[in-house]
């Protein structure tokens, strides 16, 4: 509830504070355990006979195991760890993340992606907008700027830590790189979780999302993989203006349709629910359905409607498993 | 003047000698920071944003094997009686930030954060007495829903020597009396000072009795912050849901 903050009157207040009710008395779908909830320095409960092995968020304190986070505890066979809740993105190698250039520096881009330090890009692990595979030369250096832009929004994919702790990013596909007509929106990277398929495309709104698992997440106009390049090869070609003005418009409808979507994004994340493209289409149909202007999401009516119907949508997750 | 009645042996503002100020801790109060708590400490109330881990701003000062912890503290224009105007960097502030600075990094895990800073930025919106432990526990609970490693949680409280009678938690009026006042933070549960202030004289075997009865205070607020903690992450997780 950080970012918005309806103004609830006395009936939605109560109705809210009873959905939120409902989903603290539901148990948790994922772990068969109930939920062990930690604060900083709380103490661990151990068996210290199995030699268990001490993850993130713990540390030693005389022999007993004390959380230095607050969070969840997991455990996966030896291992104790505390898992984060609202803290910055954690990279993982293979991650889909988008992010924002703040920097050009020698043969390298830098970019914010919610980690404690900058990522890098490096112009050699990115294919060419020619797509042809050959060694980067100093032309290609000077043209640098051609291809990002400081504050151009860039999807791309983590590769790794570099010997120095850096973090460096690759993009060495057509679905990666620069991401225009949309808009970016930020969540706390804790509400994303890692699947399989993190680009979107959803067809009955002409609208692509990219849930970028460190909490950035991009709505903007579809954009076939390759179209990008094949306007670039083009554009060298011939430069009919008309071209060049249909590939800049963007319906109405679809920039409506952009909007919708961003508005149910910032709704779940501001209620704190996890985010998944289904979550998010539901609200944005459930929003077309009861006839909400797009203005309208972020009302307090519409807050507490969403609320309640996590609450049915958990409850009855529930009663098929049980 | 009397700060304890001789006959019912309150304070001024009703308390008993050993009684602390009403409590209260809220987190997430500023939208774009990466923690954010307020603090109330009865009439004192202190805001605190917390930034980062995040990339050092100023390359000469980065350290590749901690993390970069930096304090400013400032206090608002209408948070005292008289309103008045104020520098930045005054003798004052500055040696708040650094008191706090120092108090919050022995308790940061900075070791598990290289090449980064975190920023904490403090400002008083009612001075009430007892500012410094009031910002020392607003920034802990900041930097614990920043999701920053912590030691153990950090806890501040003043303790005052007035009227022959040892007193917890003084408000602005005991404050400005002239006793002696003793701030003490501790690491709640290691049971170590790391905070201990005092500029007046005070007989060894009071001072022995005044820091107890102010590290008593420090752990009835290390518990309050605890619940307050426990209480937000449940919530955060029941919400996220399976």
């Amino acid at each position: 509830m950080r970012d918005l903050q309806p103004s609830l009157n006395q009936t939605q207040r109560v109705r809210l504070q009873s959905a939120l009710r409902q989903l603290h008395s539901l148990p948790s779908s994922s772990s068969s355990s109930p939920l062990s909830s930690v604060a900083v320095a709380d103490p661990i409960q151990v068996n210290h006979d199995d030699n268990i092995l001490k993850g993130h968020g713990t540390l030693d304190c005389d022999g007993e195991v004390v959380a230095t986070l607050c969070g969840v505890v997991e455990r996966v066979n030896k291992l104790v760890y505390v898992r984060a809740l609202r803290a910055r993105y954690k990279p993982e190698v293979g991650d889909i993340i988008v992010g924002r250039v703040i920097e050009i520096a020698p043969k390298r881009w830098r970019l914010e992606i919610n980690f404690s330090q900058v990522a890098v890009l490096m112009l050699s692990s990115m294919n060419l907008p020619d797509g042809i595979q050959r060694r980067r030369t100093a032309v290609d250096e000077l043209n640098m700027r051609s291809i990002f832009e400081e504050n151009d929004v860039i999807c791309a994919e983590v590769r790794g830590f570099q010997h120095d702790g850096s973090l460096h990013l690759q993009a060495r596909s057509q679905k990666y790189g620069k991401l225009e007509r949309g808009q970016l929106l930020t969540v706390p990277a804790y509400l994303v979780k890692r699947r399989k398929q993190h680009f979107h495309h959803l067809e009955q709104y002409g609208v692509d999302l990219i849930i970028g698992c460190n909490g950035f997440i991009w709505v903007g106009e579809h954009v076939e993989a390759g179209e990008n390049v094949g306007m670039l090869v083009e554009d060298q070609k011939k430069t009919s203006t008309a071209e060049e003005e249909s590939w800049s418009f963007t319906p109405l409808e679809t920039r409506k349709h952009i909007c919708r979507i961003a508005n149910a994004v910032r709704l779940l994340s501001a209620l704190g629910f996890t985010l998944t493209v289904e979550a998010i289409v539901d609200t944005a149909e459930a929003s077309l359905a009861s006839n909400i202007e797009i203005n309208d999401m972020l009302g307090a009516e519409f807050f507490v409607q969403t609320a309640e119907r996590e609450v049915q949508r958990r409850a009855s997750m529930v009663r098929k498993k049980g | 003047m009397e700060y304890v009645n001789p006959l019912t042996g309150f304070r001024i503002d009703g308390r008993r000698p050993n009684e602390l100020r009403q409590i209260k801790g809220e987190l997430g109060v500023v939208a774009n920071a990466d923690g954010s708590a307020l603090f109330e400490m009865g009439n004192t109330r202190v805001i605190v944003a917390v930034y980062g881990p995040r990339e050092v701003q100023n390359k000469s000062q980065q350290n590749n094997n901690q993390a970069l912890v930096r304090c400013e503290y400032s206090m608002a224009n209408f948070s005292t009686g008289d309103r008045t105007r104020r520098q930045k960097g005054d003798r004052r502030s500055t040696e708040i930030s650094l008191v706090i600075r120092q108090t919050m990094e022995a308790s940061i895990l900075t070791h598990l954060m290289p090449r980064s800073q975190i920023d904490i930025f403090v400002q008083v919106l009612q001075a009430d007495g007892g500012t410094r432990s009031a910002c020392i526990n607003a920034a802990t609970l900041a930097l614990a829903d920043a999701g920053i490693p912590m030691r153990d949680i950090v806890t501040s409280c003043t303790a005052g020597y007035l009227c022959s009678t040892p007193l917890l938690d003084l408000n602005y009026v005991e404050d400005s009396a002239g006793g002696p006042d003793v701030t003490v933070g501790i690491l709640s549960k290691m049971d170590k000072v790391t905070l201990l202030q005092m500029d007046a004289k005070l007989p060894m075997d009071i001072f022995e009795n005044v820091m107890q009865l102010a590290i008593e205070g420090c752990k009835a607020i290390a518990n309050y912050i605890r619940e307050v903690l426990l209480e937000n992450t449940k919530q955060l997780e029941s919400r996220r849901g399976g």
